[in-house]
């Protein structure tokens, strides 16, 4: 039965939400690598629900225990820094967690959550949410409330904006049967 | 104005000039997957419709982190690979060539002016050979296996330029610790980095590619070394093609420089839990250790294991200390094997790996418990990179490594 966990791995319900109430924050700092978001040796797993058993392992223990469908979390400069395992992502996703807010995000770890369709928001003002205070986000209105607050986010690169509005990169990949090589597009 | 090394190799691909902070649809000269991030990425080609990829010839598929399989779940991702590589078409180095990266390289996958991209972030280490590489995920890499290009944002380069003479014991790896702690861990987010000036001139490959390795721990894109003689002296017999021209012009736009000095550079140890925090080895002499690790794609190449062997001398490894040695190829081990370093290295009591990426995956082998204080080669310190999360890691140089593995202790090897 081992074997079969880690494949093949269930497809991955990709959802990227415009906007979300009261997502519950856990707090992060400032360079949470992919190590800690999902430690080494659990990258045979790659089922999200089975990854998010083990998210934050070491790291913040209590996570992968209490973490609820719908919440959010909010980390400080560089997030998702370190290897490129999309495995972080998927874990994160398979805990429930639908949106990542940062001051800053490491560049693979935020390419790779907009293909998986984990939403990465970058706010910077990050720092001033606490932990365990409730979020929403309007992604058409550019703005991030916590506790009473307005916090401007920053909008996506445009091309980026295309895969989201897919769904994710699947979504987007599903339908073209080329792309159009050496095409500029606007950033 | 001129145009950077980055920048003319995705516009000659493309056949118009393109600049930094454009963003395109770029072709593919080559696309690494190995045993980890793999799996997923031939999922996500599956799930996307692919049923052919681009090319096999230009995918590069091996097996290096967690190898011989160290349970089911990586023997069966392995499995899976395998089938994926056989219904493709595709070559796999399987279990038997070493760590991506260096098999990429001396295999002559990655050659100056092409563009390659690897699901791993290290992939940037191609940059030694003068091809612009760089680390993405598994669902990029889904997209990039079936269409053969993906979506660069063209990045703005830094350079970092090089003077100075080495000290005796002092090397690439003491230099790029002091370039990340100078740049930091996100200065060069979006950003290539390119070394140059007549230090990096005369670094060796090994050298280079311990530079270009290291470009991901300031956030880089890419790291770069424009292709020089040394460059194509080693392509010859691994790649057939003539050797261009190909360098950053001096009137380019360069989103900064820095400027760096060789001579004066002590050795290095970037101190836990981050990689930009080098600091030199003096500060941290008499730190206790229970575990050195000589090896990963970042230094463990013969070059390496040869100045670790020089630093031993006919001494031997602290019997305290767990001395771990591996190799970054199946090449680099037999060269290591023919000048007598392994007979050496085990006689001193070193444990001898076949070429994997060991430690440094933090799930094969080589774990530290909690409290545990490991010495390393590789290039990332994070909190339970190599095991528990109460552990401690330091990055080093192999002669560092060496010299502190038969004191039992950090320490400085110039003073063993």
């Amino acid at each position: 039965m081992a074997a079969k966990k880690s494949v093949p791995a269930k497809k991955v319900v990709v959802n990227l939400p415009q906007a979300a109430q009261n997502m519950r924050v856990w707090k992060f700092g400032d360079d949470i690598d992919t190590d800690a978001i999902i430690p080494g040796r659990f990258l045979t797993i790659n089922n999200p629900d089975e990854l998010a058993k083990h998210a934050f392992e070491g790291t913040r223990d209590e996570f992968a225990k209490k973490v609820k469908e719908g919440d959010a979390i909010v980390g400080g400069r560089n997030f998702g820094c370190g290897s490129s395992r999309e495995h972080a992502p998927l874990a994160l996703l398979g805990a429930g967690v639908r949106v990542v807010v940062a001051r800053s995000f490491a560049r693979i770890f935020f390419r790779n959550s907009i293909n998986v369709g984990l939403l990465p928001v970058i706010c910077l003002q990050a720092d001033k949410i606490a932990d365990g205070s409730k979020i929403s986000l309007n992604i058409k209105k550019g703005s991030l409330e916590s506790d009473g607050k307005q916090f401007k986010i920053e909008p996506v690169p445009e091309f980026m904006q295309g895969i989201i509005d897919a769904g994710g990169l699947v979504e987007y990949a599903k339908g073209l049967k080329e792309v159009p090589v050496c095409t500029k597009s606007r950033q | 104005m001129g145009a950077t090394i980055v920048e003319k190799i995705f516009s000659h691909k493309c056949g118009t000039e393109i600049r930094a902070g454009e963003v395109v649809m770029a072709p593919l000269d080559g696309a690494m997957i190995h045993d980890i991030t793999g799996p997923i990425a031939i999922q996500k080609f599956y799930e996307m419709g692919g049923t052919k990829v681009f090319d096999p010839k230009r995918i590069i598929m091996l097996f290096d982190h967690q190898i011989p399989a160290d349970s089911i779940e990586a023997a069966s991702n392995h499995v899976y690979m395998r089938k994926f590589a056989a219904e493709q078409g595709i070559h796999n180095y399987d279990i038997n060539e070493g760590v991506c990266h260096q098999v990429t390289i001396e295999k002559g996958r990655a050659a100056p002016g092409e563009i390659i991209v690897g699901a791993d972030s290290h992939t940037c280490m191609y940059g030694a050979a003068g091809a612009f590489a760089t680390g993405i995920g598994s669902t990029d890499m889904g997209f990039a296996l079936r269409f053969g290009a993906l979506y660069f944002k063209v990045p703005e380069t830094i350079r970092a330029e090089v003077s100075g003479k080495f000290q005796k014991r002092v090397g690439a790896k003491d230099l790029i610790l002091t370039i990340a702690a100078d740049i930091g861990a996100d200065g060069a987010t979006y950003k290539a980095i390119e070394f140059t000036g007549k230090t990096v001139r005369k670094l060796d490959m090994a050298g280079r590619m311990t530079l270009c390795n290291m470009a991901i721990e300031m956030g880089g894109k890419a790291g770069i070394v424009a292709p020089d003689k040394v460059t194509w002296e080693y392509m010859k017999g691994r790649r057939k093609m003539k050797s261009f021209a190909l360098a950053s012009d001096e009137d380019a736009k360069f989103a900064e420089k820095r400027f760096y000095d060789a001579s004066g550079l002590e050795p290095q140890v970037a101190i836990p839990h981050n990689v930009d925090t080098g600091v030199p080895v003096s500060k941290v002499v008499g730190t206790h250790i229970d575990q050195v690790f000589i090896g990963s794609c970042t230094n463990g190449r013969f070059e390496d294991l040869a100045e670790a062997a020089d630093v031993l001398g006919k001494k031997k490894f602290n019997p305290n200390i767990r001395v771990i040695i591996i190799q970054a190829s199946r090449d680099e081990y037999l060269k290591t094997l023919k000048a007598g370093l392994i007979e050496k290295f085990v006689k001193a009591g070193a444990l001898v790996e076949a070429p994997c990426c060991g430690p440094c995956m933090g799930g094969a082998f080589g774990l530290l418990a909690p409290g545990e204080v490991s010495l390393s080669t590789s290039n990332r310190n994070f909190k339970g990179r190599q095991g528990s999360t109460e552990g401690k890691v330091y990055l080093c140089s192999p002669a560092t490594a060496a010299a502190s593995a038969i004191t039992g202790v950090i320490t400085d090897p110039r003073e063993v």
